[in-house]
């Protein structure tokens, strides 16, 4: 039956085949699909739900904090002074600080000769009381200690500085998220570290040194309109420790603070031995830890704690607990932050209306046999492929983007009336996520239309879809696994594409928790997307291969 | 078609006796249409392989080093494949009645056994004794892999670990109430199907359900709605079955849970009965 009417099609298209053979075949496949009030309907219901689910998970941020001023408050009442840095990110800035002014241009040179820490003892069991301190010896990854040039003694403020830290080395870092790799490996009274920054108009240079002979340049950062006379010296600081526990139906994380302790000696500051008077300043809060007393959040950063500043001989020793980085939702974070993608949550459900629809675009035609009809009349199998892909894509990108718009700009007011801190991103960041959001239900749309063309019944492709999509978020965010497998799942998984949604980075300088529900994927958001992008090719490429082979 | 034909013989045979077809014919009319065709073998295979292999995956991926304090739960732990055999089994009671609507055998079995519910009431029987057998092995298998990895990989008794086995009585628990979520899962994925008629439309809806519930709790910080969501979602309260370490701090208990589940069930099943009698096949 169709040999006979595939010869006239040709025949009858044959002329102007090459002019609009495609689009043609892109109106007839827009068409067929704005058509079926079905699939219209599973649009529109794709839309509303996702920015129902979404501004309902918005609404759901309440993280209650009754405890830090004894009676219970909520909403915004409850947020602390939260500082931003120079560049508007939101920012934990806690050190202890011991400092001297610093005018014009000048240098502070120190060498540091032993590093330790300790943390809060988190077993898992709470705190038995009268068990004297229960902190327990070791430094964090990214415990710090070092020589900083500050803009002011104010939490925020513009910086360098050169420091050693508990698991990465020597390091650079400036403003919040500026970090560069010095000298490998950890300090010990046998192996030193000389740390020297230099600062020349708004140029601050670090240098780093085994011996203090031979330097090395790590770095040049430019702080602009930096004062004249601004505080330099030498700090300690350490972020909280976080134990993500993994239970099934809700991961849940505990911590606790921990603080470290520097030792520093060779202190010059402007190439003078530095006899002058030192002022130690707790920025933040970042003094010592108290003694005594069970591990607990903030509090134990106490003005009744023992002085975190000594001078011994030619010896000064700091200690300090806290952070000098940009604040990363999740688990560890002080502050009950959260970002601009919790409003998206509804996307998975969109994700399952949109693939429902795309599997029933290409499936359908198997089940009322149109498949021949429309075979028959463009008998290039890959090009039908194509016009149903572009077109489910773009219904779903077009639909995706009205409903991530509406999600987010109704969603994150909403989370930031509810005593969150939105943690605050650039707007061609918020862009991306947004059209990242649409372009990832897009994708979606042409991995389902794939799938339903390789196995041909709409059940088993929709179900393929949807679960290597969101069971790999599913079990990771439950931690399920432990999180380095959970990390390749969505490395490998077309379940990467979430990532593009992620709004604040990975930042190097941040112990960051493989959490995809706080914003933490493994992977960057674009490459993320790329690895969702790979699946829907290979799942094109062999709906296309079995296309052709196949017998309609 | 000749499933029909076989369904009619068995039926005209049993006339004479009951006055009608009975329980039994409808029986057996399902089992033969489930048991002649390949997909649904094939489904119930990808069910009892699907379950071990994740389970066992996620045994292999997870080490308890030395020292160290896991707050893990190993029966839990051992079953973490029903999620991924849900889905399964959610396509293959979807198609049971999903199938007949798309190719018009509906109207054919309706003929034959005009008492509808009859034959709903057959299907759901059918499905959930295969399901609960494919379930039975899927879980076996699961079991049997914790057992025999999770002790090498630092869950020993030694360390306060209970065993992966059959013999300790919360994993017995488990082990059978995940047999039982699975049953209770094709059962409601059975009653969205009669209600949505669409096999692409009820397994979305289906997916949805057991999905999205748990990625908004995993979302979700307000310790309240937290508390709902693991209370009242059929994923969350049924999945509670599973649970043999830190039994006080569930938001339901393990048997509650999974009457939750049942209740979704139900609640679907009723649904689909009920629009099954009212609507023109």
């Amino acid at each position: 039956m169709t040999t006979v009417s595939v010869p006239r099609a040709e025949a009858a298209a044959g002329a102007d085949a090459r002019r609009s053979g495609f689009g043609s075949l892109l109106r007839s496949e827009w068409t067929k699909f704005r058509t079926v009030r079905g699939w219209v309907i599973g649009m529109i219901v794709a839309a509303i739900l996702t920015v129902l689910v979404g501004l309902f998970a918005a609404g759901g941020v309440n993280i209650g904090c009754g405890s830090s001023g004894g009676a219970a408050k909520s909403g915004k009442a409850c947020l602390p002074y939260i500082p931003h840095g120079p560049g508007g990110e939101v920012v934990t800035d806690s050190f202890n600080f011991a400092h001297q002014p610093l005018t014009g241009n000048g240098s502070i040179t120190v060498r540091v000769t032993s590093f330790r820490g300790e943390h809060a003892n988190i077993t898992g069991h709470p705190a038995q009381a009268g068990n004297g301190p229960n902190m327990a010896p070791g430094l964090m990854p990214w415990s710090k200690a070092g020589i900083i040039i500050k803009e002011n003694l104010h939490q925020g403020s513009a910086y360098a500085a050169m420091m050693v830290t508990g698991g990465n080395g020597v390091r650079m870092q400036d403003n919040y998220t500026g970090d560069t790799a010095g000298l490998p490996g950890s300090v010990s009274a046998a192996g030193p570290r000389w740390l020297r920054l230099t600062r020349s108009g708004d140029a601050i240079t670090g240098y780093d040194s085994a011996d203090g002979t031979h330097w090395a340049k790590v770095g040049t950062v430019q702080l602009a309109g930096l004062p004249a006379t601004v505080p330099a010296g030498m700090f300690a600081t350490s972020p909280s420790y976080v134990v993500t526990q993994t239970s099934f139906g809700g991961g849940s994380s505990s911590g606790g603070p921990s603080q470290a302790t520097g030792v520093f000696d060779h202190v010059t500051v402007s190439g003078n031995p530095a006899g002058g008077t030192w002022s130690d300043t707790p920025v933040g809060g970042g003094g010592p830890l108290s003694q005594s007393g069970p591990a607990g959040p903030a509090g134990l950063r106490g003005a009744s704690g023992p002085a975190g500043f000594s001078h011994a001989g030619g010896a000064y020793t700091l200690t300090g607990s806290g952070d000098i980085a940009p604040v990363t939702p999740g688990p560890g974070s002080s502050l009950p932050t959260t970002t601009i993608e919790q409003s998206l949550t509804g996307a998975f459900i969109g994700l399952i209306a949109i693939v429902v629809v795309a599997a029933m675009f290409f499936t359908a035609e198997y089940r009322r046999g149109l498949i021949r009809t429309t075979l028959a009349a463009t008998p290039q199998r890959g090009r039908v492929l194509a016009a149903k892909a572009l077109v489910a894509g773009a219904a779903a990108f077009v639909t995706g983007l009205v409903a991530a718009t509406v999600a987010v700009a109704v969603g994150v007011p909403l989370e930031a009336g509810k005593g969150q801190v939105v943690l605050p991103v650039p707007a061609l960041t918020e862009i991306r996520v947004v059209v990242g959001t649409a372009a990832l239900l897009a994708v979606a749309a042409v991995f389902a239309i794939a799938l339903g063309a390789v196995l041909r019944r709409s059940a088993a492709a929709i179900t393929l879809a949807v679960v290597t999509v969101v069971l790999p978020f599913l079990l990771t965010a439950l931690h399920v696994f432990p999180s380095g497998v959970g990390a390749w799942l969505l490395r490998l998984t077309p379940a990467a594409g979430l990532a593009i949604e992620q709004s604040i980075p990975n930042y190097p300088q941040v112990t960051n928790v493989i959490d995809p529900a706080r914003g933490g994927y493994p992977l960057p958001p674009f490459a993320g997307f790329a690895v969702l992008c790979a699946w829907a090719a290979a799942a094109l490429a062999l709906a296309f291969f079995l296309l052709r082979r196949r017998d309609a | 078609m000749s499933t029909a034909v076989q369904a009619r013989q068995k039926t005209g045979r049993a006339e004479p006796r009951t006055k009608g077809a009975g329980m039994l014919d409808a029986l057996h009319a399902e089992w033969t249409k489930l048991r002649t065709v390949s997909g649904p073998a094939w489904l119930l295979l990808g069910v009892v392989a699907l379950t071990a292999a994740v389970s066992a995956a996620a045994d292999g991926a997870t080490h308890c080093p030395a020292g160290m304090n896991c707050p893990v739960d190993p029966a839990k732990l051992s079953l973490t494949g029903i999620q991924f055999g849900q889905a399964v089994v959610a396509i293959l009671a979807v198609l049971v009645i999903c199938n007949e609507y798309s190719t018009g055998m509906i109207r054919t079995t309706f003929t034959a056994m005009p008492r509808r519910l009859l034959v709903y009431a057959a299907k759901a029987v059918i499905v959930a004794v295969v399901v609960l057998a494919a379930g039975a092995v899927a879980v076996l298998g699961s079991v049997l892999a914790g057992h025999l990895i999770l002790p090498s990989h630092g869950f020993t008794a030694s360390r306060g670990f209970h065993p992966v086995w059959l013999s300790y009585g919360p994993a017995l628990r488990a082990a059978t109430g995940s047999v039982l979520y699975l049953a209770l899962i094709a059962l409601l994925s059975l009653g969205i199907a009669a209600l949505v008629r669409d096999s692409a439309v009820a397994i979305g809806a289906v997916l949805a359900i057991l999905y999205l519930f748990p990625i908004i709790l995993a979302f979700v910080t307000d310790p309240a709605w937290q508390h709902r969501l693991e209370r009242w979602t059929p994923t969350n309260a049924g999945l509670t079955i599973q649970a043999t370490t830190g039994l006080r701090n569930l938001a339901i208990s393990p048997w509650g849970g999974l009457g939750v589940l049942a209740i979704w069930a139900g609640a679907a099943l009723l649904a689909g009965g009920m629009m099954l009698r009212v609507r023109n096949a």
